[in-house]
């Protein structure tokens, strides 16, 4: 049951004032993401998230600047002084943000913020408590070279951190996906067979501060609002006769029924993240899209390094090479039986990445082992700022394609 | 949200948790008169059992808080780890035992959340943790809370010390105790959390000692009441830590008044329009008697 009601006129506003939250049409998801009609603008990657916060009936956020992504939760502060979302706040630094945050969520409202890589690491503390407590928050990420030597340039190491903290993750490759990732995110996160944290990742600057096409749907329409009484836990509203989540026994002590439980509660956790695929499916069209598949010569990627992809293929397809590519949209869950059916013809097959760790070719390699007999290839990589020209991804191609395919990054 | 639909229906009631069904028949769920503190012992109470040491006296004053809280029904405690969540957790309130020294910054979103999901219910949030958690770790939060005049209590169990994790100085520890990590004694005096609180502009402040019950339970009611509707409450109580200061056990009560009298007096600092709503609120409760 909702008691939301029309609430008070904020101070400086005149006595007649309405949110504009309160104009727009709750419709449904589906038919919001497939169906409506849409019409095409050239904006920023902020600017594009901008558009999909008003659209996604937001209750609270709470920001904390750091470049690149400042510009979006100051969007979403225009946002909450239009009406479209309830209550925002800048809060003290990233632990503070992302500990309040997930107070808001475990209020039962729909809750946003976002943060950039040395944000994110100050608030890992926090981010990495919040699949366990089923707190559907939803984090946007503009990726950030970590210090140090400090940085603001687009390096997306920091995924890496969070691949296994039990929250959702979708990786944009462009404006486009970070409208409508983040507008499935809400839905995903919020669906009670998943009820978890999701963040949608951009590469920053790349994205966020570059242009592109994003086709997006009339701003009258907006997502269903989160209904609190819909989740896996309860919320901390003391609505429910009170059930004593930390008694002594399950958690407060170390004996076996605590380890037990915490194996249990992890356990479910990650089942949950399995069971988000199909919702991210029924939002996404599917987990990947694969470009020329059963080509022997395959890309594996995500974020902005499937636009480098792209080109690659491309220009291959004029030198009359087939290349293909499989762009990976959620890293978590990760797309693993689709993979291994997408890569059956490869013999070789390479992981662009803007990061020096190879997260996703890590990935890829535990997804693919023993079950494909293809070269995995480590790279190219970019990191620490740098852009990734189409001539490297195309030279490691041609390397590849000499009497020593297997060679290592 | 009215009580109706926080009510149960009748039909259901004999299947509720009896626990619960005690809380409202017999406890201070749902009650216009609450079970007062001279009454203890006859009535449900909010915690009843607990892992604390013998003779406890943070024990003691958070029994006393539960007691103390308006609309227990409607309420959200935060902690931290500590002694103290070990029997906050055993209330029959909602618990959000959160990260290492998160707590402030938990409930602000948490009570705004709640602001936003029930305008019509008043829902309120008690920050309930040691001295580590607050003036220690979770400072920063404490302080930008009370900065952003964040509307919910926080209550600081000042044991002076790092109980749960076997005995360190914290923030709160006087100068020269020698604790763990202070071998040689503690090199700076206790933080002066009241006199923050206070340049911070917190709109009700108060120093306790768990030696008169009755008054922290009023006091506990104060600090709850400015919070939901003026603005941040601050309660700093001693609650000693008779394990790390080797109080024996028939002395606790002992400790708690001579220190009361030397150094932990009674205070209540209250701004000027706390006060006009407090005395608004408490001749309506005299009219009711």
């Amino acid at each position: 049951m909702s008691t939301q009601t029309a609430s008070k006129v904020p101070e400086g506003k005149p006595a007649d004032w309405v949110p504009a939250g309160d104009l727009q049409e709750v419709v449904d998801p589906e038919w919001l993401m497939h169906e409506a009609p849409r019409t095409t603008e050239f904006i920023t990657g902020s600017e594009a998230a901008r558009e999909a916060i008003r659209r996604c009936n937001v209750d609270v956020a709470i920001s904390y600047p750091i470049t690149p992504q400042s510009e979006t939760m100051q969007q979403a502060g225009y946002l909450y002084d239009e009406g479209h979302i309830k209550e925002y706040y800048r809060a003290e630094e990233e632990i503070g943000t992302m500990s309040a945050i997930a107070g808001a969520s475990r209020a039962g409202v729909r809750s946003l913020t976002a943060t950039s890589g040395p944000g994110l690491m100050r608030g890992l503390e926090a981010i990495s408590s919040w699949p366990g407590a089923r707190t559907p928050v939803v984090l946007l990420n503009m990726c950030r070279v970590i210090n140090t030597p400090l940085a603001i340039q687009p390096d997306n190491i920091e995924i890496s951190f969070l691949l296994n903290t039990g929250m959702l993750h979708a990786h944009g490759e462009n404006q486009q996906d970070f409208y409508d990732y983040t507008l499935a995110a809400f839905m995903v996160s919020e669906e009670v067979d998943v009820t978890l944290p999701a963040t949608v990742s951009v590469d920053g600057f790349f994205v966020t501060h570059a242009r592109g096409h994003v086709s997006m749907t009339d701003p009258k329409y907006k997502l269903p609002p989160r209904d609190g009484w819909r989740s896996a836990v309860p919320a901390m509203d003391n609505e429910n006769p009170p059930a004593r989540i930390s008694r002594d026994a399950p958690i407060q002590k170390s004996n076996f029924i605590s380890y037990h439980m915490h194996a249990s509660w992890q356990q479910e956790v990650f089942a949950a993240v399995r069971r988000s695929a199909k919702y991210w499916r029924k939002y996404l069209g599917d987990l990947i899209e694969v470009v020329n598949p059963g080509a022997k010569e395959m890309i594996i990627a995500s974020g902005a390094a499937v636009s480098q992809a792209r080109e690659c293929v491309r220009q291959s397809e004029e030198k009359g090479i087939e290349v293909g590519l499989i762009k990976v949209k959620t890293i978590r869950p990760f797309p693993e039986e689709e993979i291994l059916n997408a890569v059956q013809g490869a013999e070789r097959i390479y992981v662009p990445e803007f990061n020096q760790a190879g997260w996703l070719h890590k990935e890829v390699c535990s997804t693919l082992y023993g079950k494909c007999k293809a070269d995995i290839i480590a790279g190219p990589r970019v990191y620490g700022g740098m852009t990734m020209p189409t001539e490297l991804l195309l030279d490691w191609m041609a390397e590849g394609r000499k009497d020593n395919p297997s060679y290592t990054f | 949200m009215s009580l109706a639909n926080l009510t149960p229906s009748p039909g259901f009631h004999k299947w509720l948790p009896v626990e619960y069904r005690d809380l409202v028949e017999h406890g201070p769920y749902f009650r216009d008169k609450k079970p007062k503190v001279s009454d203890m012992g006859k009535f449900k109470e909010i915690v009843e059992e607990h892992p604390m040491c013998a003779g406890c006296a943070m024990t003691l004053f958070i029994r006393l808080v539960f007691i103390g809280l308006p609309t227990p029904e409607h309420t959200v405690i935060v902690g931290t780890a500590g002694c103290g969540r070990l029997a906050i957790s055993q209330g029959s309130i909602p618990f959000i035992y959160g990260n290492y020294g998160d707590t402030n910054a938990t409930a602000s979103g948490l009570k705004r959340g709640l602001e936003v999901r029930f305008p019509n219910q008043h829902k309120d949030v008690v920050v309930m943790a040691g001295d580590g958690g607050l003036i220690d770790i979770g400072f920063q939060h404490l302080m930008h809370g009370w900065f952003r005049q964040e509307k919910f209590t926080t209550i600081l169990l000042d044991n002076e010390v790092y109980g749960n994790t076997g005995g360190q100085e914290s923030g709160m520890t006087r100068q020269g105790q020698i604790l763990k990590m202070a071998p040689r004694g503690k090199k700076t005096g206790k933080i002066d959390a009241l006199g923050l609180a206070k340049v911070s502009k917190v709109d009700y402040v108060a120093r306790i000692a768990p030696t008169n019950p009755a008054r922290v339970a009023r006091t506990v009611r104060r600090a709850v009441l400015v919070a939901r509707e003026v603005g941040s409450s601050y309660i700093q109580a001693y609650t000693s830590c008779n394990i790390e200061y080797a109080i024996p056990t028939p002395d606790v009560m002992k400790d708690a008044f001579d220190v009361e009298k030397d150094r932990y007096g009674f205070e209540e600092i209250i701004s000027d329009r706390a006060k006009e709503f407090l005395a608004e609120v408490e001749k309506k409760d005299k009219a009711k008697k």
